[in-house]
């Protein structure tokens, strides 16, 4: 059980996950490139192979869907694999496995089959990888049924949603903002989960309820908080899951706030706000509605290279805090 | 047209010998029940096809038989198959029942998807048949991932990884047959060349003459069997699967076949001529074995006939079974997205 609380990065508190996961239960291991010795492209996986051994850590060659379907087929077969991407964007080159398989053999067999594996996404921009590394594809996985999609975005989180997710009977896609792995947190020692399926109020507040997902829960805050000298009060709802999307948090915070920002990483164009948006308009929250809803996703152009044209292609503080006062002061 | 592809090696009288007597009388009749019964089951789709009970399209393996029970032959209760779009074969040679098969092809709820697979995604997991795939390739890295889990769990199996000769330009095959061999892992690739991808031809798709010679490019065995002589195909796969078990790795087995139907209930035949087809048909896997056996008095014809009897009286049962099955609750329909329900209700 869960013990002492320390503060940890996001990238120490899933490399407790995954060795806490594997002490628990002979069944876990690790795939993926270069996460053995090297430690991973991003340092998650460390040194868990000095402790677990080659078996249970294992290095891949750089070929992802056949790295993916032998996640697939090891799960199947009752064992669970934990598959790291070394960038979300390469999830590009194996969604035959993600998305014809893993999402689709349980129900085509009939409920007789499950495919209990995690895959873990290294996302997001802001690092200067340019348009191939920097993706944030997260809302195509959560357009295929059968898959579970989640984004964690505290070290708390991180820990204790992967440790559901390795847990979990379905597949789950697991995003981590690459901007998040050195973000410091408290972490509760030892073993604990936290659902895969709840959004939560990262902060409450009266006049409008900005829906956040991935790093832009962050960006969300603190917009959030110099709304707050204005004198506007704004509630900030971390989805964490997008698949599923938790609708009840949604549209009871909407109901309160009446109004509604939406701001997400990925392309605006049929993204996350889409979702949110479309479901809050079908639901009983619409009739409380006092102002249009309005979405901040990334530009309509691939993530560029240039730190300024980067930083302009996706949602900033200064966006979040624009639109926010821009909602409230127009005339419905 | 290019003529048949020759059968390579040549038949080896004293190899088949210590076949027959390796499997001994009881295995052999089996075994050409099994044939019988793949061939008679796929006859009896057709049939319910063009009488309207079949719900979608088929992927018939008739000609083919005698690599899947080449195979089949030498697993064990607890080894595993990955299947293809023609799979049939496949599964009723790793045990499946066809009343099972049929209530799933009528989309029944009795069928082993429960209505939900069809043709393409038979499978039936407890028996260690993973399952047909509707994707090409699909299954080869499936099968690698099987395989790694049964090292892990050091279990004394193997799974025999069924494809096409279409799905060795699949990068699937290439990324998976890799994996197999660096990690030495018990996976025995089993090529069925029936010589057309749907509609093209190896000559025309693949830079090979054989797919067999591909597997010099990972380290491992390759070899190329005259697929239509039942006692080729158990031989050569009886040597992989066994190194395989024992610990050697896997191993790339290419069986030289030929389907004679079309690719799809949509073939209108365009590319294969009449007498390339009828010089395969008069190569029929189910006939060659019948006139050994009975050449060497491991079987009388009294036998083969009740034998073939009691397959025609399985299959009228079966069908009847799936006739008779109710079809899926509508009620029923998100029912096995995912395994843990509760969760499943939030989805909107």
């Amino acid at each position: 059980m869960s013990g002492e609380v320390r503060e940890l990065s996001y990238a120490q508190a899933i490399q407790e996950a995954l060795a806490i996961a594997m002490e628990r239960d002979e069944r876990v291991f690790l795939m993926g490139e270069d996460i053995g010795v090297y430690g991973g492209a991003f340092q998650v996986t460390g040194d868990l192979v000095q402790r677990f051994g080659e078996d249970r850590v294992m290095d891949t060659p750089i070929s992802e869907l056949g790295g993916a379907g032998v996640a697939v087929g090891a799960a199947l077969m009752g064992r669970r694999p934990v598959f790291e991407f070394q960038f979300s964007d390469f999830a590009t080159l194996a969604m035959e496995q993600i998305v014809n398989q893993a999402a689709k053999m349980r129900f085509m067999l009939g409920g007789k089959a499950s495919v209990p594996l995690v895959m873990r996404f290294p996302c997001g921009s802001g690092t200067g990888a340019a348009a191939q590394h920097s993706q944030s594809l997260e809302a195509w996985f959560a357009h295929v049924p059968g898959l579970k999609v989640v984004q964690p975005v505290t070290p708390h989180d991180a820990k204790g949603m992967l440790l559901a997710a390795i847990e979990d009977p379905d597949p789950v896609m697991f995003f981590e903002h690459k901007l998040l792995y050195k973000m410091k947190g408290p972490v509760p020692e030892g073993y604990y989960t936290e659902p895969l399926h709840e959004a939560r109020i990262r902060r409450a507040g009266n006049d409008v309820t900005i829906a956040a997902s991935g790093i832009m829960v962050h960006r969300a805050l603190e917009a959030a908080q110099q709304l707050d000298e204005d004198g506007i009060s704004a509630e900030v709802v971390d989805l964490r899951s997008l698949r599923p999307l938790d609708h009840s948090t949604l549209i009871d915070s909407v109901s309160k706030t009446t109004r509604l920002v939406c701001v997400y990483e990925g392309s605006k164009q049929l993204g996350i706000g889409a979702e949110v948006s479309a479901m809050i308009a079908e639901s009983a929250a619409f009739d409380r509605l006092d102002a249009p809803i309005i979405r901040l996703g990334g530009a309509d152009c691939p993530v560029p290279y240039n730190p300024e044209l980067e930083r302009a292609a996706v949602p900033q503080v200064a966006d979040i805090v624009a639109a926010v006062r821009r909602m409230l002061t127009a005339k419905v | 047209m290019s003529p048949p592809v020759v059968a390579e090696p040549a038949v080896d009288i004293a190899r088949h010998t210590q076949v027959y007597e390796r499997l001994g009388a009881a295995a052999l009749h089996e075994a050409l029940r099994q044939m019988v019964l793949i061939r008679r089951f796929e006859e009896g789709a057709e049939q319910a096809y063009m009488r309207g009970l079949v719900h979608g399209t088929m992927h018939l393996s008739i000609g083919q038989e005698a690599s899947a029970v080449g195979v089949g032959v030498n697993l064990h209760q607890d080894d595993c198959i990955t299947s293809t779009h023609r799979g049939h074969g496949h599964c009723i040679a790793k045990g499946a029942e066809p009343k099972y098969m049929f209530a799933e092809f009528f989309g029944k709820d009795t069928g082993y998807c429960r209505g939900r697979g069809g043709s393409m995604h038979i499978a039936d997991v407890a028996s260690g048949n993973l399952g047909a795939n509707g994707i090409v390739g699909g299954g080869i890295p499936i099968a690698v991932g099987a395989a790694l889990a049964l090292k892990q769990m050091r279990k004394p199996n193997v799974v025999v990884c069924f494809f096409g000769d279409g799905a060795n330009n699949e990068g699937a095959f290439h990324e998976g047959l890799n994996m197999a061999a660096i990690w030495k892992l018990p996976v025995v690739f089993v090529c069925e060349n029936n010589q057309y991808a749907m509609s093209t031809s190896m000559e025309r798709s693949t830079a090979v003459k054989r797919v067999a010679t591909r597997a010099a490019a990972y380290g491992m065995p390759g070899v190329t069997v005259d697929g239509n002589i039942f006692a080729d195909v158990a031989d050569a796969a009886f040597d992989a699967i066994e190194r395989a078990r024992a610990g050697g790795g896997p191993a790339l087995l290419e069986c030289l076949t030929y389907r004679h139907r079309g690719h799809s209930k949509s073939d209108r035949n365009r590319y294969r001529s009449k007498e390339e087809i009828d010089a395969w048909i008069a190569r029929d896997p189910i006939g060659l074995l019948e006139q050994d056996l009975l050449h060497r008095g491991l079987i009388d014809q009294s036998h083969i006939d009740a034998l073939h009897q009691s397959v025609e009286l399985e299959i009228e049962a079966a069908v009847a079974f799936a006739n008779a099955s109710a079809s899926p609750d509508p009620a029923s329909l998100t029912d096995f997205v995912y395994a843990s329900a509760q969760e499943t209700r939030h989805v909107g």
